[in-house]
């Protein structure tokens, strides 16, 4: 049904603001959180919890085994390392603690709204039934297929559709969204969710989800990240760190008996300090933070993945399907040009056409007005004499007004070409042959011709003709264009979905810039595409809300359910987005693409440090066998223990300042793969070969000062 | 004609002859590859080994069958050895002793050639010929089959099958080996190699010493033995002897062929993927890094010489054969330890510190550039792999590498490839150098003797069988480490690779779109080369430290 004919109008009305290409961002990291978190953070040193994370692992096992050896040998030296090494395992459990502590506080606010409620169940409900038998359950008892009835000020005890009534609904415990939302039994818009409440009027709602299994009980699991798996990439990126973290041990344990042969044993504390300053633990403490972030940034944007599965599919997306109606174009046509026939001056025809729309609401007819004022400077105005508003009916197919003014009587109406000409011809009046062709060239063009009409009853005489034509057209969205060529550029292509014919469906699909368009599209096509493309091997992303809509929704790789959807809808995708705006899908493969990105980037980073870390560890452990190897040290550093101490202080302090990164995720511009590519070589491997020096440097010339280091 | 017209000359002639063979050669090994059609004397092979030359096999029955091959060869050639005594063209050596034997064994049917013997006095002419040789040519065929098998599973799609070892091996051997070491056998005859079956002779020297010379059939072992980088030289001084590599023309030869196929074989990958432009890329990074080589190790020798005796002479000549000078001996360091060939025409223990540890770092890369018959283009490809998954990470999509997606499984495989021969060299080394025993085995102390044991494993491990010399390896501790590090440096890594090709042949494709990381430009060629330096840097950094580094900043 949604799909056959254009969607009814989702939040995104003529008065929202186009979407502008706007950049991905986060939220900005609070001081205070790393403060709070830090608890939590001393919590996860329990091995069992670290074991989870390979690197950290290692880290702490050495910061044990530093102890250990601080203690039975205690000297300056080994005792900073041996901090310093804590601190490590600690800084890297600060930035998931600090990443889970913003889901946490959503959590919080989210519990509060799902407070106990009793629910009026009805036992034998059947559609009609005037008075139902009623009784009250706790709403933790309700079963699925259980109807309750809510009435305004009442909390709707469980995720359910309406099935009789109308509301208006207050969601803005799950959407912050204060305005309230329509809804009603049958259609798209049937869905209402447990937590929220009535505000006026009386609905039936059939209970379709278990308790404890609610899209509130969902959405904190999700926030609090208690659900959290890990995702295909994590795991193959965890694999790839562990076994270079097994080549490093390696590497250091094979070394000692090479160091005995050159006269130079090592302690274990320098072989420890060693190991850690090698193995990737930049990316290994934040991985996970970047992980749970990513998932934040969606929670921010009022969008909820069911996993993180599906985030990073959004960000290997090839195909994006949009529907026409409040994605690429605003919700409603829009007037959009004047045309009069011959003989007719084009601001008479704007007068009569903004006269006839003062009084409609509709946004078509708003959008008369407001063209009428942009372009001929005719504002709205108190009429004289006495004003009768024609209201549209579905009988008469027009709207306009009746001026009455000293005994002269004039009647305006728009509506369908052969409406009004109907009604001019009943009127005596010979509508011009130019009007027939005028409406048909707008309709070809993928507009819709409203025709005015003006019947004028004087001195008993009636003078009836037509005008011109209002040119209706679909409006797209400002920056929609940029956008879609943005898309092309990631090598991501656009399909216009559209219960439009072939020809309307291409004049906008050209208008707006995407790469193909899907017309007179019905479930069945739309789900033929989606199959069609993954069998090429591409990721699909889609939207939908309707019942309709639900197996495409399941069938694509990211199915985007909106909130206003139905609850099939919203049980078939992978996310939910309780804006129920279909533009945010661009967003969405933005903040998949920047997770990989960040993993990427770090992880690159942190390998090119090692190479630092070499020059600092290498020389402070052997420059005493072979003094030649001093010629290493390039970075001038103190001392043998203050170059050590250095790496390893640098090695955690370098998770510290990069856990705003890790949680903002790096910077993404859509560009070409390329491009991209170049851009994080240069930032984070390059850099992350340069920093390094820099930074062990300046804090070697802090810590020389530190005695017993020197 | 000077040193240094005469060194960029032979290094002109090498290019150019590398680049004119190419893309025929490269071509032809596609066509060999890919061919649905058998040859007459391939349809007899397979119905007396009873293989069905039609069946495609899954990627766990391609490696058995390597596995079971490389098995049955180990024995029969171990075998050979102990039973010379009774067999003909014995020259009438004693049986060699089992550590050694076993040692042989898995030094040539891993490619890899480690001779802890010398040819001339151990092995007969028989088992050199009917064993050994014969090693050569199968086993630098595996490695293009395990290769073979690799691209497949870039280029299938949807299935579990990634070929026919049997049919691949045979072809290999049929169609290119045995006709390129006929016609080069012929060659290097023609340039003075020895051919025949003679025995020992004595004759007397100038000086009045008595000299035993063996001859024997040493052109045919010569041509393959660098052809399908092998390396095992039929005398003990190898591709210095003058029977082996008799003037500086055969002396480019045996360069030119220790690379043909290696180099060749990224236009069989381009040629098979259908898109060449992706095998110029490997070919782009292996030619960087061999340049690159052939430069240090070039300038070393020339330039860092200690003594005044060598800066009279103009470089380090010690260790090197005057008939080939600095120039060449450099040149054929660098490309036999670049290939797991190992063949060696001057002895890298006396090369300069920076030029003997950069023959230790070649081989450290993985024998990559351009590595062993089929070892060399897989090893690359499984960085490239390691390569695309981190670059990939950062354009914004899960990695793919030819379309095909680099998820969790493909790189666990990945990773434990790279993690195997680092881990076999370490170890091996570490082992060694806590062991008082076999400390003694170094000829020299310090650095420069620690040197010796770690080139000693990392020889073994990446399957080069070069010898840095000065290191008494014909030990039974030696002989039974070296030779399990061979045969776990060989077949682990393969053992991953096939794994590999079976889980990438599994996939659909994903069709190339802008978002896609190209890995056909510069960019990717650069990337390459760096994530290849850095992680054998990084893995090997502090043993080079203690070795080469320690000896060579004084």
């Amino acid at each position: 049904m949604s799909l056959t004919t254009d969607r009814p109008p989702v939040p995104t009305g003529p008065g929202v603001p186009a979407p502008e290409p706007h950049r991905v961002s986060g939220g900005l990291l609070d001081p205070r959180q790393l403060l709070t978190s830090f608890p939590d953070a001393c919590r996860k040193l329990d091995p069992r919890v670290m074991a989870r994370n390979p690197v950290m692992f290692v880290v702490e096992v050495g910061a044990v085994l530093t102890t250990l050896s601080a203690a039975k040998d205690p000297s300056v030296f080994a005792w900073v390392i041996t901090v310093w090494l804590w601190l490590t395992v600690v800084f890297a459990n600060l930035a998931e603690a600090v990443a889970e502590g913003r889901g946490k506080a959503q959590a919080e606010t989210l519990r509060k709204t799902r407070t106990e409620t009793v629910a009026r169940r009805l036992t034998g409900w059947r559609h009609g039934d005037r008075a139902p038998a009623e009784e009250s359950v706790p709403a933790a008892n309700l079963r699925l297929g259980d109807h309750v009835v809510v009435e305004a000020g009442q909390v709707i005890p469980g995720d359910g559709d309406v099935v009789e009534g109308i509301a208006s609904v207050d969601e803005s415990a799950i959407t912050g969204e204060s305005a309230p939302v329509i809804r009603e039994s049958g259609g798209d818009r049937s869905a209402v969710t447990g937590g929220t409440k009535v505000l006026s009027d009386r609905i039936v709602v059939k209970i379709t989800s278990k308790p404890g299994e609610t899209f509130i009980d969902r959405m904190i699991a999700l926030v609090e990240g208690a659900s959290r798996q890990k995702t295909p990439n994590e795991i193959a990126l965890n694999i790839l760190l562990a076994s270079l973290t097994v080549v490093f041990l390696l590497a250091v344990v094979t070394l000692q008996p090479m160091a005995v042969y050159a006269g130079a044993e090592q302690s274990l504390v320098v072989l420890v300090a060693l190991v850690v300053a090698l193995i990737p633990t930049t990316i290994g403490a934040l991985l996970s933070a970047i992980g749970i972030a990513g998932m934040d940034r969606l929670v921010q944007r009022n969008v909820l993945a069911m996993s993180g599965r599906a985030v990073e599919a959004a960000g290997d997306v090839n195909t994006l399907l949009l529907d026409k109606t409040g994605t690429i174009t605003l919700g409603n046509r829009q007037a959009a040009e004047f045309l009069p026939v011959s003989g007719i001056d084009v601001g008479e025809l704007a007068d009569a056409a903004q006269l006839s729309s003062l009084s409609d609401e509709t946004p078509e007819g708003r959008s008369v007005v407001v063209l009428a004022k942009d372009k001929y400077g005719l504002r709205g105005r108190e009429l004289g004499g006495h004003a009768e508003f024609v209201p549209f009916t579905a009988q008469s197919r027009m709207s306009g007004v009746d001026l009455t003014e000293d005994g002269d009587r004039r009647e305006l109406r728009k509506g369908a070409a052969s409406a009004v000409m109907h009604w001019i011809r009943e009127n005596g009046g010979h509508p011009t042959a130019e009007v027939g062709p005028m409406a048909d060239a707008i309709a070809a063009g993928g507009g819709t011709p409203l025709v005015v009409g003006e019947v004028v009853h004087r001195d008993g005489e009636t003078i009836a003709t037509v005008l011109g034509v209002i040119h209706l057209k679909d409006v797209v969205k400002a920056g929609m264009r940029e956008r879609f060529a943005e898309l092309r550029r990631m090598g991501i292509r656009t399909v216009m979905i559209t219960g439009d014919n072939p020809l309307t469906a291409k004049a906008i699909a050209e208008e707006a810039g995407v790469d193909d368009f899907l017309a007179e599209a019905t479930p069945e096509d739309k789900m033929a595409l989606i199959k069609r493309e993954q069998a090429g091997g591409k990721l699909v992303a889609m939207t939908g809300d309707g019942t309709n809509d639900a197996p495409a929704l399941a069938q694509a790789d990211v199915g985007v359910a909106m909130n206003t959807g139905t609850s099939a809808a919203k049980e078939a995708g992978n996310m939910v987005d309780l804006d129920s705006n279909p533009t945010k899908l661009i967003e969405i493969v933005e903040i998949g693409k920047q997770l990989l990105i960040t993993r990427g980037a770090l992880t690159t980073f942190s390998i090119a440090n090692d190479v630092a870390k070499y020059f600092a560890i290498i020389p402070a452990m052997f420059a005493v066998a072979y003094p030649g190897l001093d010629k290493l040290n390039v970075m001038g550093l103190h001392s043998p223990t203050s170059a050590i101490a250095s790496a390893i202080i640098f090695n955690a302090l370098i998770i510290v300042v990069l856990i705003p990164l890790a949680l903002r995720g790096v910077r993404y511009r859509p560009s070409s793969a390329s491009k991209l590519l170049n851009r994080n070589i240069r930032v984070y491997g390059v850099g992350g070969l340069i920093l390094p020096f820099v930074g062990i440097k300046l804090i070697d010339l802090v810590i020389q000062f530190i005695p017993g280091l020197r | 004609m000077n040193d240094t017209l005469a060194g960029w000359l032979q290094i002109t002639v090498l290019i150019a002859a590398l680049a004119l063979t190419y893309r025929p050669l490269g071509d032809y090994m596609a066509r060999i590859l890919t061919a649905t059609r058998h040859l007459a004397v391939e349809k007899g092979l397979y119905r007396l080994g009873g293989v069905d030359a039609e069946a495609d096999q899954q990627w766990g029955a391609y490696l058995r069958s390597v596995l079971a091959f490389s098995a049955v060869s180990v024995l029969f050639l171990y075998g050979f050895q102990r039973l010379q005594n009774h067999l003909l063209l014995s020259l009438g050596f004693a049986p060699v002793k089992p550590d050694q034997a076993f040692n042989t064994a898995a030094s040539f049917v891993t490619n890899t050639n480690w001779q802890s013997y010398s040819g001339e006095v151990t092995m007969g002419h028989l088992v050199q010929m009917a064993g050994l040789a014969v090693q050569n040519f199968v086993s630098a065929a595996v490695g293009i089959a395990v290769v073979a098998a690799l691209i497949r599973g870039f280029t299938r799609r949807r299935t579990d099958r990634v070929g026919n070892f049997w049919v691949d091996l045979t072809r290999i051997v049929v169609r290119l080996l045995v006709p390129m070491a006929f016609v080069f056998a012929i060659v290097l005859v023609a340039m003075g190699a020895v051919q025949n079956f003679h025995g020992i002779h004595e004759i007397g020297t100038l000086v009045g010493d008595k000299q035993s010379l063996t001859g024997g059939p040493v052109a045919s072992q010569e041509a393959i033995k660098e052809l399908g980088t092998n390396g095992g030289g039929f005398y003990n001084a190898n591709a210095a002897h003058p029977f082996e590599n008799p003037n500086g023309i055969s002396n480019i030869l045996e360069i030119y062929l220790l690379l043909v196929i290696s180099f060749s074989l990224p236009r069989t990958f381009g040629k098979m993927v259908g898109d060449h432009r992706q095998g110029y890329a490997i070919l782009a990074v292996m030619g960087l890094i061999w340049a690159a080589s052939v430069a240090l190790i070039t300038v070393n020798e020339l330039h860092s010489v200690s003594s005044t005796a060598g800066h009279s002479a103009g470089g380090m000549l010690e260790g090197k054969e005057q008939r080939f000078g600095i120039w060449a001996s450099a040149l054929f360091a660098a490309s036999t330890t670049l290939t797991s060939t190992g063949a060696v025409n001057s002895f890298h223990d006396s090369f300069s510190p920076g030029g003997g540890g950069m023959t230790i770092f070649n081989m450290m890369l993985g024998e990559i550039a351009p590595g062993g018959t089929g070892s060399g283009l897989y090893g690359i490809l499984i960085l490239a792999v390691i390569a695309v998954f981190v670059a990939g990470l950062m354009v914004g999509r899960t990695p793919e590498y030819l379309g095909k997606k680099l998820g969790a499984r493909e790189m666990k495989f990945a990773s434990l490839y790279i993690l195997a021969t680092p881990a076999i060299v370490l170890i091996g080394t570490g082992a060694a150098m806590s062991l008082k025993g076999e400390r003694a085995a170094m000829l020299n102390s310090g650095p420069h003797g620690f040197s010796e044991v770690l080139y000693a494993f990392t020889s073994a491990a990446n399957n080069n069988g070069s010898a840095f010399a000065g290191i008494g390896v014909n030990t039974h501790w030696y002989n039974t480490a070296l030779g399990l590090a061979m045969l776990f440096g060989r077949f682990l890594p393969m053992i991953f690779v096939l794994a590999l090709a079976g889980s990438l042949a599994r996939q659909q494709p994903v069709p190339v779109t802008a978002g896609t990381l190209p890995t056909h430009r510069p960019q990717f060629v650069g990337l390459l080369t760096g994530v290849i330096v850095i992680v054998v840097g990084l893995t090997y950094f502090p043993a080079l430290a203690l070795g080469p580094l320690a000896e060579g900043l004084h």
